[in-house]
């Protein structure tokens, strides 16, 4: 039964996609969205079965590529991690698909829309159900070419092709170093299966490889060529550039795919091989300085953005840094923790700004909101609950994962973890304030939208707001309930094997000092307050402020001009290059030398001949003359030497 | 079927097909129509009996298969002899699946000499299976160059305006290379007494001689690939090229070259090719980047995907010679899938050349709006050309990285940048011509997919993803006989001694 959670997903997508047209948008979206319902049912109970009972198992499916010693299967792994990311993607998926059942309503390509979802999901279970490094390959690529087709979904909008261009190719990026990594663990361990390279790893600690011509040692390189990969998947800093372009997409597919699920699969990924990672601490470094650095670096950009979903994407990838982060301490399950609650909460968010969006007539930009509280009291209560959940309020779901984060950090006791730790502060004082930014800029204060606009500004209809309220209760209660499991007494037993922890980072994150305990809390409330007194009280302090620091602000606001440095670095250079190289490498030395300088010489030489037949007698006796004077001279040398 | 030519059925029933096509009088229309009709059923014949091939092959044993062996210049010892193992079936079955393919895509496409067309082709399917199932060097030479002659003709008659600049291009090169071939061929002959190819294989060429040996047969075999730096033919040609001449081009008579390597350069000259082993390394790594970064300025479609396939190859150069069972396995793997593929690309240009006659990507743009259907196949082409996982172009690529890595970390590096490139180029050409707004007039009234189309496309979709979700039909024929041909190239490599392996 339990293979009916990957696979009617699958089901539904290939049915909306291959019939969609003939029957219909109401029949594709009832063979999509069902049986993702019924998915998200069945993997309630697997979180049950498999999390809380500790029924791990794998299932084989049937051979897929047998090359010699390398022979890998297609299987579906349950353990509780595993089980976890099944509950996540199908819970958030289902509801966005009842979501994009109003959202997308007035779209002519429904059916296609619900397929990408649909498949989306599918490749996504595969991803995190897979034994083996290709199978994990496989389902990463193919969230990726679901992106893609889904950020480009309006196909029409040249900035929406570009975008999702940019996403397919900055993932690839990535994808160079993942792909090193399973080739380099394939050479040293001799397999690709999970269980088996696990099992030999300590054996494999500390020893060391030649690679481009370095000796390295083996699980650090390996581990830091596959963090590349989750890098460009969960938009970490360097290769995050694709995610806040990706909003060109409608906006269920940003809820779902690039806030829940498929920019978490990095972080995922790195839980998964704990085992590996945790015998290569420099890699580990890496891990959290990239997750510090990126925490930091993307909440100073949301400050800045007008784009509502611009910033929340900036959150995202914000909040992706904290998991980063947690994952490099060595706080695996509260890495996965915050990635629940924040797959609940940000689905939230982007769902309440999509509902915003949808009842403003497709307005994005805050500057043109303002005071929209009555005409949409639902969707505005939603939104402030997933801002009280993001910004770490007690009781909601935020506060326990990213407490538990910021307290590993800090109990790590390196230099690197205090690093994430203050960076980790800093940033919980920016998203606070940039949360709340976002609040009083959309509902509160005076309207700022044109009368047309404002007067037809409306609530959502029930089937967009009737998934709000599910994801809200998770952004609620998911925290609470579920930290005794996650990383509280019952740890141990939950995760059973599925995570690998050599040193239990998170038993001394319990005991730190209280000040750590208080102090996201703290500015939490600070930057609340100093969001309400900018926008609120003072509505002309932004403006007044932002003119005393113009040069930062321009450089932030600019998104610290990493997308003009790779165009010029990458972009252009490899267009310039390819048709130097085209026009003078293969057109003027290999052609010009090669065939048609090999033709022209013929045809010169050939033209040289003929004037030698002139016709005239005189000519060709001179001709034979002097042949017979050189060939005497000749002779007569060779008889006198 | 032990007594049963079957090889040889399979072989020249094509050419039994074009003594009937012969016959048919009548005026043009009449004559047209029957040519194409019976070319479609002699190839679809010669296809379904070489699937026979496949069902009887047995896949435990390196031994050649099906063989027939009758005399044939008995004083100088030249026979007639035909066979197939593990490394040549699904060449022969690769060519007799993509001929019906050529025969449905030239059905209105072409309108002038059909039946000259039609011959042409059944000729040159003769030919292309000839090639793989010859066991003997003078017939392989026979054929191997043949194939050359329907070629020309076909780029030739009904090629483009510049098709008898890109024809003489196409000629010049290859036949460049097969001088040097005919050489070496004759070098073997005298040394050895024989042009059997399973002798040749068995007989211990001497070091030195290798060498020469193994550059002549490289000139050879790297024009046909083709390899940086002589692969300038390729995108001439298949610009010029009708649709069909394009598919058969990509699809078979490039596989030719690496066909070439593993049955010869590797098994007979096993000394040499491991002291060639760096220079191969480093023209195909600079082919897989040099060209892909060509194929991101191309203007023409035809011209990116040839591009594109001077890539691919590259990546079937380095895993020929990792010799390593993953390499190798990955190497064909990928011939098979770039077989598939870049001819249905090439395919799919023609399907909007026959609408539009214009492969300029500038004068396309939002065709999705009125060829959905098109989109959706020209979209799985494109992701099995990139490399995706779950279609068949992944499996190749992959394997081929696995064995690369195994014998040199810079290579599998630098071979690994053309998994970005690759999607760079091809993303950026979908974009151009199926995505954005159709604002172009003289597109407005495009239609999709015919009955035709859809028939040519089906399987064709159908393999690719096959071959990247259950590879293994394909993978477990190859095994027995690359261990076997592993297992003589290093015990022969061994017996050399040590080798200046060094810089690896």
């Amino acid at each position: 039964m339990i293979q009916l959670a990957i696979f009617l997903p699958l089901v539904g997508g290939v049915l909306a996609g291959l019939f969609g047209n003939r029957m219909g948008d109401r029949a594709s979206q009832l063979v999509t969205v069902l049986p993702m319902l019924l998915a998200a049912v069945i993997s309630c109970y697997l979180f049950w079965d498999v999390g809380i009972h500790g029924n791990s198992q794998t299932i084989q499916l049937f051979t897929w590529i047998d090359s010699g010693t390398l022979e890998l299967s297609w299987a579906l792994r349950f353990d509780t991690l595993t089980a976890v990311m099944v509950f996540v993607v199908n819970v958030v998926s289902s509801m966005v698909h009842v979501y994009s059942v109003g959202y997308m309503a007035h779209d002519p390509h429904k059916p296609r829309f619900m397929a990408y979802l649909s498949l989306f999901t599918f490749f996504m279970l595969t991803l995190v159900t897979a034994d083996n490094f290709v199978q994990m390959f496989f389902g990463w690529e193919g969230v990726g070419l679901m992106s893609y087709l889904l950020i480009g979904f309006w196909f029409h909008r040249p900035a929406a092709n570009a975008a999702a261009i940019k996403a397919f190719v900055v993932n690839r990026v990535g994808d160079f170093g993942f792909m090193l990594g399973i080739l380099g663990v394939f050479f040293v361990f001799g397999t690709l299966n999970f269980d088996a390279i696990f099992k030999a790893v300590p054996e494999v600690a500390g020893q060391s490889f030649t690679f481009l011509s370095m000796d390295v040692d083996i699980l650090t390189t390996i581990c830091l060529l596959l963090f590349i990969g989750a890098m460009g998947k969960s938009a970490q800093i360097g290769l995050h550039t694709w995610l806040p372009d990706a909003m060109e997409g409608p906006t269920p597919v940003s809820a779902l795919i690039h806030a829940a699920t498929m920019v978490t699969a990095g972080v995922f990924m790195v839980a998964r091989l704990s085992p590996m990672f945790e015998f290569a601490p420099i890699a580990l470094s890496v891990v959290v300085f990239v997750g510090g650095t990126t925490a930091f670096f993307a909440a100073t950009i949301g400050l800045t953005q007008h784009d509502i979903k611009r910033v929340i994407a900036y959150s995202t990838c914000s909040q992706l840094g904290y998991m980063f982060f947690a994952l490099g301490v060595g706080a695996y399950p509260a890495a996965i923790f915050h990635l629940m609650t924040h797959a609940f909460f940000k689905a939230l968010l982007f769902l309440g700004a999509g509902s915003v969006i949808h009842g403003m007539d497709d307005e994005q930009d805050m500057r043109m909101m303002g005071g929209l509280f009555s005409k949409m009291k639902v969707t505005a209560a939603l939104m402030w609950i997933g801002s009280l959940a993001l910004a770490g309020v007690p009781i909601f779901a935020g506060f326990y994962s990213k407490d538990i984060i910021l307290e590993s950090a800090f109990a790590a006791h390196t230099g690197l973890g205090l690093y994430a730790f203050w960076a980790g502060i800093a940033a919980a004082l920016m998203t606070a304030f940039y949360s709340w930014r976002l609040l009083f800029l959309t509902f509160h204060g005076r309207t700022r939208a044109d009368d047309h606009t404002f007067d037809h500004a409306h609530e959502s209809p029930p089937v967009m707001i009737a998934p709000l309220l599910v994801l809200a209760m998770g952004a609620i209660f998911s925290g609470f309930l579920a930290k005794e499991y996650f990383v509280g007494h019952q740890m141990g037993e939950f995760w059973g094997s599925s995570i690998l922890m050599l040193h239990n980072v998170i038993e001394e994150a319990h005991h730190a000092p209280d000040w750590v305990v208080a102090l996201p809390l703290v500015v939490a409330v600070t930057g609340i307050l100093g969001a309400f007194v900018m926008y609120i009280l003072k509505p002309d302090w932004p403006a007044a402020f932002v003119a005393r620091i113009r040069p930062i602000h321009r450089f932030v606001y600019n998104k610290w001009f990493f997308d003009e440095l790779y165009d010029r670095l990458f972009v252009r250079p490899s267009f310039v290059l390819g048709r130097g190289l085209w026009k003078s490498g293969d057109g003027a030395v290999i052609d010009g030398v090669g065939p048609d300088g090999i033709a022209a010489a013929t045809r010169d030489l050939a033209a040289r001949a003929s004037r030698l037949q002139s016709g005239f007698v005189y000519h060709y006796a001179f001709a034979m003359l002097i042949g017979l004077v050189v060939l005497a001279t000749w002779f007569l040398f060779g008889f006198y030497r | 079927m032990e007594s049963f030519p079957i090889l040889s059925l399979t072989t020249f029933l094509p050419l039994i097909g074009v003594a009937f096509i012969l016959l048919i009088r009548g005026d043009e229309l009449t004559v047209a129509r029957n040519a194409r009709w019976a070319t479609l059923w002699t190839s679809l014949a010669t296809f379904v009996i070489s699937l026979l091939l496949w069902l009887n092959f047995d896949k435990s044993t390196a031994d050649f298969q099906f063989v027939e062996r009758l005399e044939w210049l008995p004083s100088f010892n030249i026979a007639y002899h035909m066979g197939i193992d593990g490394i040549s079936l699904f060449f022969v079955i690769l060519s007799t699946f993509l001929t019906p393919i050529c025969v449905l895509a030239s059905w209105k496409a072409i309108t002038t000499r059909v039946k000259e067309y039609m011959i042409a082709f059944l000729v040159l399917e003769t030919m292309m299976i000839g090639t793989f199932a010859a066991l003997d060097f003078v017939m392989f030479y026979i054929f191997f160059e043949a194939v050359l002659i329907p070629m020309f003709i076909i780029i030739g008659v009904w090629g483009g305006p510049r098709r008898v600049y890109a024809a003489f291009k196409f000629f010049l090169y290859t036949l460049a290379g097969s001088v040097l071939l005919l050489a070496a061929l004759l070098t073997l002959y005298f040394e050895v007494g024989t042009t059997d190819i399973p002798t040749l294989i068995a007989y211990a060429v001497p070091p030195e001689m290798q060498t020469w040996l193994w550059l002549a047969f490289f000139a050879s075999f790297a024009v046909k690939m083709p390899m940086w730096p002589v692969h300038t033919w390729l995108p001439d040609a298949h610009v010029e090229a009708p649709t069909a001449g394009s598919v058969i081009l990509a699809g078979v008579l490039l596989k030719m070259g690496g066909y070439g390597f593993l049955r010869f350069s590797l098994p007979m000259l096993p000394i040499a090719s491991e002291q060639f082993v760096p220079l191969i390394y480093t023209l195909s790594v600079i082919a897989i980047i040099y060209t892909s970064l060509v194929a991101l300025a191309q203007e023409d479609m035809k011209k990116l995907i040839a591009y594109s396939s001077v890539a691919h190859m590259g990546f079937v150069t380095i895993g020929i010679f990792t010799a390593t069972q993953q390499g190798i396995d990955g190497a064909m793997f990928q011939m098979l899938s770039h077989g598939i593929i870049s001819a249905a690309l090439f395919l799919c240009v023609g399907v909007v050349y026959d609408r539009e006659h214009s492969r300029e990507i500038a004068h396309y743009g939002g065709l999705v709006e009125r060829m959905p259907r098109f989109a959706f196949v020209f979209m799985i082409f494109m992701l099995g050309s990139v490399g995706l996982p779950g279609t068949g172009g992944f499996v190749g690529e992959f394997l081929i990285l696995v064995g690369a890595f195994q014998d040199n970390t810079w290579v599998a590096s630098l071979a690994s940048t053309g998994v970005i490139l690759g999607a760079a180029y091809m993303l950026y050409l979908y974009r151009r011509v199926i995505f954005g707004k159709l604002d172009k007039e003289h597109l407005k009234q495009i239609l999709d997919l015919e009955p035709r189309e859809i028939a040519i496309f089906t399987p064709l979709v159908i393999l690719v993803f096959w071959m990247g979700i259950w590879p293994d039909p394909f993978l477990s024929v190859f095994d027995a006989t690359v261990s076997n041909l592993l297992q003589n190239y290093q015990s022969a490599v061994a017996v050399a001694g040590p080798l200046n392996l060094a810089g690896r």
